[in-house]
């Protein structure tokens, strides 16, 4: 190999040396962020009133597009349950076929993804803006944590928020399969309720509400790193704060699904 | 007061500061220029300890920010107001809760106190009225003038300004500078003003630091600079004067 081959080669190990290094440094410091988050949840005085101003803002706000999204995805798999169980003459299964789905895994990641797409991207745009304002250099200056500020009460806020919701998609979209299932094709009442009574276990929601606080960690480390560093990661300004809000919903989906894969695969 | 030794930053290989040192006496009240993009506002975000030097140090009273940490660092930014260029209102609270935003969470005054403590401080700067209002409904000047409310209600010993008179129309900014100076009469603290209002601001400070080539070119009074024969910041207190 001549020298100006090997120098070629040298120069594009180089660069992509630098680009995975560079990599490397953003997920230590968005691990970090999680664990400074985490650590700051346990160190008083908690903002008590910014808590609940964020429950209200995550969990209230975020109920009648839950009620929606609960009751159409219940609907069709109403539907959709009674269709393919009915080619083996197992509809009276119909009942726990919606049931486990939805309180097992649709409950969980439909409302982890709903309250990404509402609250977690205004996280982002909130505290991109806040960023490239310097309104949380104006908090450090005050001598003021931002993470105390900004983070710890949509963590708690989230953690306490999104159980409640999922339970609610649940309920709501259990109903939608009711709706469909029994009032319109015909399964009884009971074997509806009844079947779904026998074949589910409290393991099963409880399976649901660990997915969901981790779903719910997972959208506030990733929206509210994305707008904490808006201007380090995604450039300044309006376009910034815009590319750090499309980041962290799309990194929030992605995360979501995969968790939910090593969740149910490892876990349970 | 503050003492800046050899201080040394760069962003991507352009290098800002290199190797600039300043020194400001306790009371003293300097005006920092030079052109745009020369390190001013960067060179005031390590007096203040949001940004940290590749090298070099920044020692105020004695203790260099680069080494506080934790409640240390905090007791030092407890003496130190900042004036952001933009103002850096909290754009979600009313000028009155931006106002009382640093009592309610540093303090443990009552209500009454804080009230009467913000009212006070929103009178000195002309804001009487506008307390209910958000920094989106109030003009630039005002927003200037709710930040300095802001930045002097704990009554700070240091105080820095990142260009406190830009975006305002000259007799606003001369409002704001004259600001300025009778809250230094009434708080004696130590100034930093980074600024472009040439020669107005001569009139408020006791000396002129021009930044250039991230260093400090020109350090002196007023009429020192004025007269100085240095090509460099003959160019540029000319030009910034005629503008």
């Amino acid at each position: 190999m001549t020298t100006s081959a090997k120098l070629a080669c040298m120069s594009i190990v180089r660069k992509f040396g630098g680009i995975g290094l560079e990599y490397l440094y953003r997920i230590g410091v968005m691990g970090l962020f999680l664990v400074k988050a985490f650590f700051y949840v346990f160190i008083p005085p908690l903002k008590l009133i910014r808590i609940v101003r964020r429950i209200h803002f995550i969990g209230f706000q975020s109920m009648l597009v839950i009620f929606l999204t609960g009751c159409f995805t219940g609907m069709v798999l109403g539907f959709q349950g009674y269709n393919s169980l009915s080619k083996f003459g197992s509809e009276a299964f119909l009942g726990p076929m919606v049931g486990l789905s939805l309180v097992k895994e649709l409950g969980p990641v439909f409302t982890a993804l709903v309250v990404t797409g509402m609250a977690g991207s205004a996280m982002t745009a909130e505290i991109g803006i806040m960023r490239i304002t310097e309104q949380i250099d104006a908090l450090e200056l005050m001598g003021l944590n931002p993470y105390r500020y900004l983070v710890v009460p949509n963590l708690l806020a989230i953690i306490i928020s999104l159980p409640l919701l999922t339970a609610i998609f649940d309920v709501i979209g259990i109903f939608g399969g009711f709706l469909i299932g029994v009032k319109l094709l015909g399964v009884g009442t009971g074997t509806y309720f009844g079947e779904m009574a026998s074949y589910m276990a409290m393991k099963d929601i409880v399976e649901g509400v660990y997915k969901s606080l981790s779903f719910g960690v997972i959208i506030v480390w990733v929206c509210c790193f994305k707008g904490y560093y808006t201007g380090v990661f995604t450039g300044f300004g309006a376009e910034g704060v815009s590319r750090a809000t499309i980041q962290a919903v799309v990194l929030s989906f992605v995360l979501i699904l995969v968790w939910d894969y090593f969740m149910t695969s490892l876990l349970f | 007061m503050i003492k800046v030794e050899e201080l040394h930053k760069s962003f991507d290989g352009n290098e800002v500061l290199n190797g600039l040192t300043l020194e400001v006496k306790k009371g003293e009240v300097i005006a920092l220029i030079g052109g745009s993009g020369c390190g001013k506002s960067v060179l005031l975000k390590h007096v203040a300890g949001l940004m940290k030097p590749d090298r070099g140090c920044v020692i105020v009273d004695g203790k260099d920010l680069g080494t506080l940490r934790g409640r240390h660092l905090v007791q030092l930014r407890d003496r130190l107001g900042f004036l952001f260029q933009g103002g850096a209102l909290f754009d979600s609270l009313t000028v009155f809760e931006n106002v009382a935003f640093p009592l309610k969470e540093k303090t443990k005054l009552s209500d009454d106190l804080i009230r009467e403590r913000v009212f006070r401080e929103l009178e000195r700067v002309s804001l009487s009225g506008s307390e209910h209002k958000y920094p989106s409904q109030i003009s630039g000047g005002m927003v200037k003038r709710a930040a300095l409310a802001r930045a002097l209600v704990m009554d700070p010993e240091i105080m820095l300004f990142d260009e406190p008179t830009t975006g305002l129309d000259p007799v606003i900014g001369n409002a704001i500078l004259n600001l300025i100076s009778e809250c230094h009469e009434r708080l004696s603290f130590t100034g930093v003003i980074v600024t472009h209002a040439i020669p107005n601001v001569f009139h408020i400070v006791d000396r002129v630091a021009m930044m250039n080539e991230g260093v400090i070119r020109s350090d002196g009074t007023p009429e020192e600079l004025m007269s100085s024969s240095d090509p460099v910041v003959r160019a540029f207190v000319g030009n910034e004067g005629a503008a």
